[in-house]
């Protein structure tokens, strides 16, 4: 991925900084998206996602920085370059006062598209949200997950080459986050190009081809997921729950982990391969605590590296 | 690195805010009824109520009966509250509780589009609001001559006038109450002193000369004599002061959107 060029690069991010009222929410971050792949931007609340998707559609000018979104300077020409991009923002902007099919059509206005061709994709976009046959419906009558859907359905309205997704499951029942999922994955192998922010990171390790995890503005870390689970941190994670857990923590657990965290009466080991057996050895020993032994994930690696303090 | 343009830059017009206005449009549609006889209601109580009970006891009022001196400040006044509304109101919703302009922004349309989509489309709905009123006071004979459509072009300027003033006020706004401000503190006011119900001429001289420089006296000043079948003394110049306050308001809304929503 090093080889790919600002040029052949879907969206191409440099140094990108923003500051609002003396704090840097966007500290000098810069990736690049190829063509056909889906890109996470991951990192807890405030750390900075939705200003960095801000200044990538040009809706606000960056302090510092240079973007390249679907060939064209952002912000200077951002506006041609939101033709070739759809959008599927955090909080849900459809229009109350429509029906499904007029909210595809008075979307697909702004990009300039007359009411004859929308109308003619109306069933294909429809049917691909899973909504097909819902034309006429209220907008009030639909579920969280169909509006959600309706959302993804209208910002392929202009059949865009990228797809900006700001936490598109938020919210959602994991019925409806599945069928996301499933949808996503669809358009990926269509040859669409994915940029999703997200904190659920078992959405990301199915999603994403790469991911970059931020916090207060930073990247601390970029990668493919496994390949970052296996370079961040331990292959193994024994889990260990108790109101005794903190003080087994404390002692006999020491020798047995590489790595201890503490989190209440819950007690992360994070340990190599060779070190389960010994360690749940001893754990069997202890009765009245409760162990899950697991393979790490993102979600341990995104705790080591932003923490475990609350972010709100 | 390239930048947007400059927050105070001149306000940019494509075909593009033509979506935004028929995306109004289309909402009005659907309730074309009832928003037309909503809009019609209030101010036909107060003609037929202060028109007839009040001017009942009335000698004639700039030379008419008080009530067909009363339809034609009633024109402007609506034009104005229907305008006002629609800018705040209705806009209000669309860019801070629905986020309807988030979403455009989203699609290859500028803010400048979107804003001046909204302008548009208000000064349209208060021109609607403002012709149902005329169409009413025309089949009841309050109308003199043909040159009553004429009134068209200034009830839109007029719709305009008070539709910029209105988005500067959405573009500060924290919330919905907020606008209980303009409305008592200015735009009440304004109906008072503009010769809506009784002749300017009426106020002492101080008041006189404020009445001069608010846009609604300036529109009472063209609409009243072309209802009467006169044409207006100095139309150009008040023609000129609307469209100078229509401008000016509307750039200052602009700069203002722009703090808000592009920072």
């Amino acid at each position: 991925m090093a080889a790919l060029t600002s040029e052949a690069a879907v969206l191409s991010v440099t140094g990108l900084r923003k500051s609002y009222a003396g704090r840097e929410v966007v500290a000098g971050v810069s990736f690049k998206l190829a063509r056909g792949e889906c890109y996470g931007l991951l990192g807890p609340n405030g750390a900075g996602k939705t200003t960095a998707l801000r200044c990538c559609l040009g809706l606000t000018t960056p302090d510092a920085g240079d973007i390249t979104l679907v060939g064209e300077p952002v912000p200077l020409r951002a506006r041609e370059a939101r033709m070739k991009v759809g959008v599927v923002p955090q909080f849900d902007n459809l229009d109350p006062d429509f029906t499904v099919a007029e909210n595809l059509r008075v979307f697909g206005r702004y990009f300039g598209l007359v009411d004859a061709e929308t109308r003619r994709r109306i069933p294909q976009l429809l049917d691909f949200a899973g909504l097909g046959g819902k034309e006429q419906a209220r907008l009030q009558t639909l579920s969280g997950g169909m509006k959600r859907r309706l959302t993804l359905a209208r910002a392929l309205v202009n059949d865009p080459e990228l797809l900006l997704l700001d936490e598109p499951t938020t919210g959602l029942d994991p019925q409806a986050r599945h069928l996301i999922w499933e949808r996503l994955k669809h358009l990926l192998q269509q040859g669409k190009t994915i940029l999703l922010t997200t904190h659920f990171m078992d959405e990301a390790e199915r999603l994403c081809h790469r991911l970059a995890i931020l916090d207060e503005g930073r990247i601390v870390a970029q990668g493919a997921p496994r390949e970052l689970i296996a370079s961040q941190i331990e292959p193994q994670v024994v889990e260990v729950y108790g109101e005794d857990a903190p003080a087994w923590a404390a002692s006999a657990a020491q020798s047995c982990a590489k790595r201890i965290e503490v989190s209440g009466e819950t007690v992360f080991c994070y340990v190599d391969d060779g070190q389960v057996i010994p360690l749940l050895a001893q754990l069997a020993n202890l009765p009245q605590l409760r162990t899950l032994h697991r393979p790490a994930n993102l979600e341990d690696v995104f705790l080591k590296l932003t923490g475990r303090e609350l972010r709100d | 690195m390239t930048k947007l343009p400059s927050r105070y830059a001149l306000p940019s017009f494509s075909w593009r805010a033509i979506a935004v206005w028929r995306r109004n449009f289309l909402v009005w549609r659907k309730l074309a009824i009832p928003s037309v006889l909503g809009n019609l209601a209030d101010p036909m109580i107060y003609l037929f109520g202060l028109g007839y009970g009040l001017g009942g006891l009335l000698p004639q009022v700039g030379g008419v009966s008080y009530i067909v001196f009363l339809a034609s400040g009633t024109v402007c006044a609506s034009t104005m509250n229907a305008a006002s509304f629609e800018a705040l109101y209705s806009a209000f919703s669309r860019m801070h509780v629905q986020k309807t302009w988030e979403a455009i922004l989203n699609a290859p349309v500028a803010l400048d589009d979107v804003l001046s989509g909204e302008w548009l489309w208000a000064a349209s709905k208060a021109t609607l609001s403002g012709l149902a009123i005329l169409m009413v006071i025309t089949a009841l004979g309050f109308v003199a001559s043909p040159l009553a459509l004429w009134v068209l072009p200034v009830i839109f300027l007029t719709g305009l006038t008070f539709a910029a003033l209105g988005l500067i006020v959405t573009a500060l706004a924290p919330s919905y109450d907020f606008f209980m401000y303009y409305f008592t503190l200015l735009m009440t006011p304004m109906v008072l002193l503009s010769g809506v119900f009784f002749p300017v001429e009426q106020l002492p001289a101080a008041f006189q000369t404020v009445a001069a420089a608010l846009p609604l006296a300036h529109s009472v000043r063209l609409v009243r004599p072309l209802l009467l079948g006169e044409v207006p003394a100095d139309a150009i110049l008040h023609l000129s002061v609307l469209l100078a306050i229509a401008l000016a308001a509307y750039w200052t809304a602009l700069i203002l959107t722009r703090r808000r929503l592009l920072a």
